[in-house]
């Protein structure tokens, strides 16, 4: 495509339809918070759209790791490969998930190294919608990750005994656990000066998270402190839940410890985040 | 709403070590255009996004239209315009995308807003783009929608940064009559640019700032009086006979004579215009042909070159140092 020739093509900016065009300019009311929010999530999706590339992280990553753990580890870890995708599966929805949320800081700190999140933040909207639609954007990426996952495992031959009601509570906890949590990327790439580095921060932070936790093994044969370190990841209680939920069991106690989590998360990396935000340099 | 659009009272920021805008006082009056000329690193962007509430000052204030910067920021974001240095669309976008995802965040319904991308695009002469992606715009392309942007809701007040830098002649031309334009609509503009000649072109008014002062403030032809009443440019039949001739007017105009870059010319500041007559016929009647003589009002790169005692155009490097 050569951009030289389409503009010479262009008509010029004449005064007349200049004129016209800032004369009929209305000055809307200014629209609520969910609105704004909501918005800034179409742009999200129209971003899917245009860059489908960036779904990568979303689709061959959780195909991956299913694989690779169920065939490599399934027989060694359980017994049978069947067996262990009965376990692993709903650890590697949590995975998938959560590797998932690092996805937001990275895309936020573009926004930044390029003007637009200036044009953003001098708009008369609600202050945190930019990034609220942001999160909201990456829902539909987590839900697209999930249903991947989900029916590979059902193709490989998973079966979860909690059935669909089971299989959709489990997705619908793990969405607002991962908007919750992607406030600490938020925060992060408020921080980090390069796409780079907030990349190699939230992996650093990633692979212990998720890796020591009851995701791929069950901890009773790890050695005493590392289960206490597993017993503290919040990782670990949202896998045990969404097992619970996917195999029937309804356990109130852990999910009551996934939604406390999720608050905090928010209650505390939000407010960071907005301080951070009004202030960027 | 006060006497001026803009208002600041040593207005500062800095950056760690870098005082990037160290105590500007600034005026400007409603309507018209209003330039801020300054070399790479001056503190024109630190100095509006200041005023644009994206950056909190560190001391000073400002006032908007009659509103504080930091106190009542949200009144200021709802009634001027930004357009930043840099990309300030969402490159991956389209054109129409862009502008309608503005007019929806402006309280535009989904109809009234496409209409308004649409006549955006058509007025800008981006009709044709409006369902490309803004990333594959040309650069003169993109400085329009960058601009088209800050017009979804037309604004009292309107900043440009550096609208034109980079951009080939043609599609500055284009950038001027926009703003010129837009002022003849009663919007008040605030440019920054490094160009002279552009503040010269543009600006009713102009604040010189030089490492985050102002350094002078007036219209272009004060700026220019303040550097003296011009210049007498002379040009010879023979470039050998330029040094005589340099004596001479030097003798009459006592002031000294420059050489200028073409061999067979040379200027002289001139403070008194009646002693012009007397130079000219001083070299006629030492033998010395004169093939053209011109008076000049001082350019505005004279005036940077006095105000700061360095060129304007200088590489940021040097500016550092
Ligand atoms: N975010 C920032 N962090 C650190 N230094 C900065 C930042 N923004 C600007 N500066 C420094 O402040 C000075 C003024 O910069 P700027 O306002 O961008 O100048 P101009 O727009 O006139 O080129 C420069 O020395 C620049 O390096
Ligand atoms: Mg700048």
């Amino acid at each position: 495509m050569n951009a030289t020739t389409a503009e010479q093509a262009s008509a010029p900016v004449t005064e007349d339809a200049l004129r016209s065009v800032l004369l009929a300019g209305e000055r809307p009311s200014s629209p609520g918070p969910v609105l704004t929010s909501l918005t800034f999530g179409w742009r999200a999706l129209l971003k899917i759209k245009h860059v489908p590339e960036q779904l990568v992280d979303v689709t061959m990553f959780p195909i991956m790791f299913t694989l690779m753990f169920t065939y490599l580890f399934g027989g060694a870890l359980a017994g049978s490969t069947q067996e262990y995708l009965q376990f692993l599966l709903p650890g590697i929805l949590v995975q998938a998930n959560v590797m998932i949320t690092m996805n937001t800081g990275i895309t936020l700190n573009t926004d930044i190294q390029k003007g637009v999140f200036d044009r953003f933040r001098s708009l008369p909207v609600w202050r945190p919608s930019p990034l609220v639609g942001a999160l909201l954007g990456d829902l539909v990426r987590y839900s697209i990750g999930s249903a991947i996952v989900i029916t590979l495992g059902l193709v490989l031959g998973f079966r979860p005994e909690g059935g669909a009601v089971g299989v959709v509570l489990s997705v619908v906890l793990l969405l607002v656990f991962s908007f919750c949590l992607s406030w600490l990327w938020t925060m992060l790439s408020l921080i980090l000066r390069t796409p780079n580095s907030v990349a190699g921060v939230s992996m650093m932070v990633m692979f212990p998270l998720t890796f020591v936790s009851n995701i791929f093994v069950d901890p009773k044969t790890m050695p005493g402190w590392m289960q206490a370190v597993v017993e503290v990841n919040p990782i670990t209680h949202l896998a045990t839940v969404v097992r619970g939920l996917m195999h029937g069991s309804v356990p109130a106690g852990e999910i009551g410890w996934v939604l406390v989590s999720s608050v905090l998360l928010v209650a505390v990396f939000g407010p960071i985040t907005m301080v951070l935000y009004r202030n960027k340099k | 709403m006060g006497k001026f659009a803009i208002e600041t009272r040593g207005l500062k920021k800095s950056f760690g070590t870098t005082h990037a805008v160290a105590g500007v006082d600034l005026a400007v009056s409603a309507g018209g255009v209003y330039g801020v000329l300054g070399p790479n690193g001056a503190g024109k962007t630190t100095t509006i996004r200041m005023l644009a509430t994206l950056l909190r000052p560190d001391a000073g204030e400002a006032q908007v239209l009659g509103y504080d910067v930091v106190r009542d920021a949200q009144a200021v974001r709802s009634r001027v315009g930004l357009t930043g240095q840099f990309a300030s669309v969402d490159e991956d976008l389209t054109g129409v995308e862009n502008l309608l995802l503005l007019a929806r965040l402006l309280g535009y319904s989904r109809r009234r807003g496409r209409q308004r991308a649409t006549d955006l695009l058509d007025a800008f002469g981006l009709a044709e783009a409006a369902d490309r992606q803004v990333k594959k715009y040309s650069g003169g392309m993109h400085r329009r929608i960058d601009i088209a942007a800050s017009l979804v809701v037309t604004p009292e007040l309107i900043f440009l940064d550096e609208p034109t830098t980079g951009l080939d002649p043609r599609s500055r031309n284009q950038v001027w009559e926009i703003v010129r334009g837009m002022v003849a609509e009663g919007t008040t503009v605030l440019l920054t640019t490094q160009y002279l000649d552009e503040a010269d072109q543009l600006a009713d008014r102009i604040a010189v700032i030089d490492h985050g002062k102002v350094i002078a403030e007036g219209s272009s032809g004060e700026l220019k009086a303040s550097v003296g009443a011009g210049s007498l440019h002379v040009r010879l039949r023979a470039p050998e006979q330029r040094a005589e001739a340099e004596r001479v007017l030097a003798g009459v105009l006592e002031v000294p004579a420059e050489p200028s870059a073409d061999p067979a010319a040379l200027s002289a500041r001139i403070s008194d215009p009646e002693r012009v007559a007397r130079a000219l016929a001083e070299l006629f009647r030492s033998g010395i042909d004169v093939t053209e003589f011109a008076l000049g009002q001082p350019s505005l790169d004279e005036v940077f070159l006095t105000l700061t005692g360095h060129a304007a155009e200088e590489t940021p490097e040097e500016d550092a140092a």
